[in-house]
């Protein structure tokens, strides 16, 4: 008796493919806008512009649909979700409505009124970004000055006004060796949480990979020094620990399988079965403007056209580990290889995994990376770089 | 690493579990009824646990009051089980929880 499970961990019944049941949670990116510059950033490389962003009502009647629908938690992120100056208006209606709400951050552009407004309001959990705990690191990472002493001051704030934290920190070959100061961090910041989380090499990470790669030698240490640290912190500080899948024998179960635990939504209101599915050739992504957030978790297109098992080829067809990990990542798979229904190159039994490794271990072997292509609108285009 | 660290009263401590604790859940941690689903959740920062119905009966009785003690006595003679048993059952899933930050004494 007494078990308790990660919800993605059971209840998949036997038709986990044709998955009538609701979504757990919803990534909200209110905006694509961001002060930070991160080379690893998720957000797409063709970032969406303001004036194209969704009116604080739909964000209200996304929130409503969402918690109908059957939705458990929803996590407010961007870009910067607190540059929206009507974060409060959404976090309101999505607290009213019984959604567990999870601002995720990176911590420079919120004051501390606005973040009593938003506990008063019912935030119920704060997720902090950093890039490094050095400052002059983080900087050069972030293209942004000073970012690090602002986060530990909304650190400061986030105890002060008794809310959960979790430190998500994105590891990469810059800042790897730091991993046992991140950790001190996180602990010393009051943290409850952590997140590890080796980059995934996808949109602008993709982009600057051979600038972010860490060597195969630092990610086996690092997974050392995480595991040392979840024993020695046991009860102060829970672990997510993120593995580079460059590394790895078989993937992860991308988004715990694909339209089958979570949808994203974009700034403009596309709505994706993952954040990276718009690189995914013939997909059709609805909006929230035009159809129901039920409808379009359940029949839209995008959404059904890898859900289960039944569109993947060998040798994942007839993998025992097809319902475990799903073939992988589509988006790494069309990335790498060309078409979104092969083998994500993260697993060895892809014929492309050779070169998917060799690709990882002859970047991260480079003793000068190349300059990194920041984040910004029109960034990728112009390759502009900032060193 | 350069710059000064916040204070270190920011440290958390573990929670250790025992008979006379005064379990609860911390207000960012939510047991909600799903009737959509039929089921309790837990919902906690990034996760969502399922407890089973005999977790959700002992998680509605943290209530900061109530001991360890007190909510095995009632299970004990819900369930017809023998009261050291269910103790230790109730302590070990408290701690577990406890560790990963759902349940505060
Ligand atoms: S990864 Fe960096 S640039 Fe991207 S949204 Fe987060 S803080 Fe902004
Ligand atoms: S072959 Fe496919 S299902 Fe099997 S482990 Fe590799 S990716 Fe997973």
């Amino acid at each position: 008796m007494n078990e308790i499970v990660p919800a993605d961990k059971i209840a998949d019944g036997g038709e986990a493919a044709a998955c009538a049941r609701a979504p757990i949670g919803m990534l909200c990116e209110l905006t694509h806008r961001c002060p930070l510059q991160c080379p690893y950033c998720s957000n797409p490389l063709e970032l969406d512009r303001v004036n194209t962003e969704l009116s604080t009502e739909v964000w209200q009647d996304v929130m409503r649909q969402a918690a109908d629908l059957g939705i458990l938690q929803i996590h407010l992120s961007g870009g910067e979700p607190t540059v929206r100056k009507d974060l409060e208006d959404i976090v309101e209606v999505a607290a009213k409505v019984g959604l567990y709400t999870n601002l995720i951050t990176a911590g420079v552009t919120l004051t501390r009124d606005r973040l009593k407004r938003l506990k008063d309001l019912g935030l119920d959990h704060v997720q902090l970004s950093i890039q490094d705990v050095d400052d002059a690191n983080a900087e050069k990472i972030s293209a942004y000055k000073n970012g690090l002493e602002k986060k530990r001051e909304l650190g400061k704030w986030v105890r002060e006004f008794d809310m959960p934290l979790t430190i998500n920190a994105p590891i990469h070959r810059l800042n790897i060796e730091n991993l046992p100061n991140i950790i001190e961090f996180a602990v010393e910041m009051g943290a409850g949480r952590i997140e590890v989380a080796n980059i995934q090499y996808y949109a602008w990470a993709l982009k600057n990979r051979a600038a972010l790669m860490p060597t195969r030698a630092q990610v086996m240490r690092s997974a050392e020094i995480v595991e040392e640290a979840k024993q020695r912190l046991k009860g102060i500080l829970v672990f997510d620990f993120v593995v580079p899948d460059y590394y790895a024998k078989t993937p992860k179960p991308c988004m715990g399988g694909w339209g089958k635990g979570i949808m994203n939504i974009t700034p403009q209101g596309r709505v994706l079965p993952c954040h990276a599915a718009e690189s995914i050739p013939g997909l059709e992504f609805d909006n929230v403007k035009d159809r129901r957030l039920a409808d379009i978790w359940l029949n839209g297109q995008a959404f059904n056209m890898y859900r289960g098992t039944s569109w993947m080829k060998e040798p994942c067809r007839t993998c025992p580990r097809a319902e475990i990990d799903f073939g992988g990542c589509r988006c790494q798979a069309m990335a790498f290889t060309g078409d979104a229904t092969n083998t994500d190159p993260a697993c060895k039994f892809s014929p492309l995994h050779a070169d998917f490794v060799a690709a990882a271990e002859r970047e991260s072997g480079v003793p000068n990376p190349p300059p990194f292509v920041y984040r910004r609108l029109g960034g990728a285009k112009t390759d502009a770089v900032v060193d | 690493m350069t710059g000064s660290l916040p204070p270190a009263t920011a440290r958390r401590t573990r929670t250790l579990i025992s008979a006379t604790s005064q379990p609860s859940l911390p207000p960012h941690i939510k047991l909600r009824h799903d009737a959509g689903r039929g089921r309790w959740h837990v919902l906690a920062p990034e996760r969502v646990f399922e407890p089973d119905p005999i977790a959700v009966e002992i998680l509605k009785r943290c209530d900061g009051v109530k001991t360890v003690q007190a909510i095995a006595e009632v299970m004990a003679a819900e369930y017809d089980a023998p009261l050291a048993d269910i103790t230790a059952d109730i302590i070990a899933m408290l701690q577990d929880l406890a560790d990963k930050g759902v349940v505060r004494a």
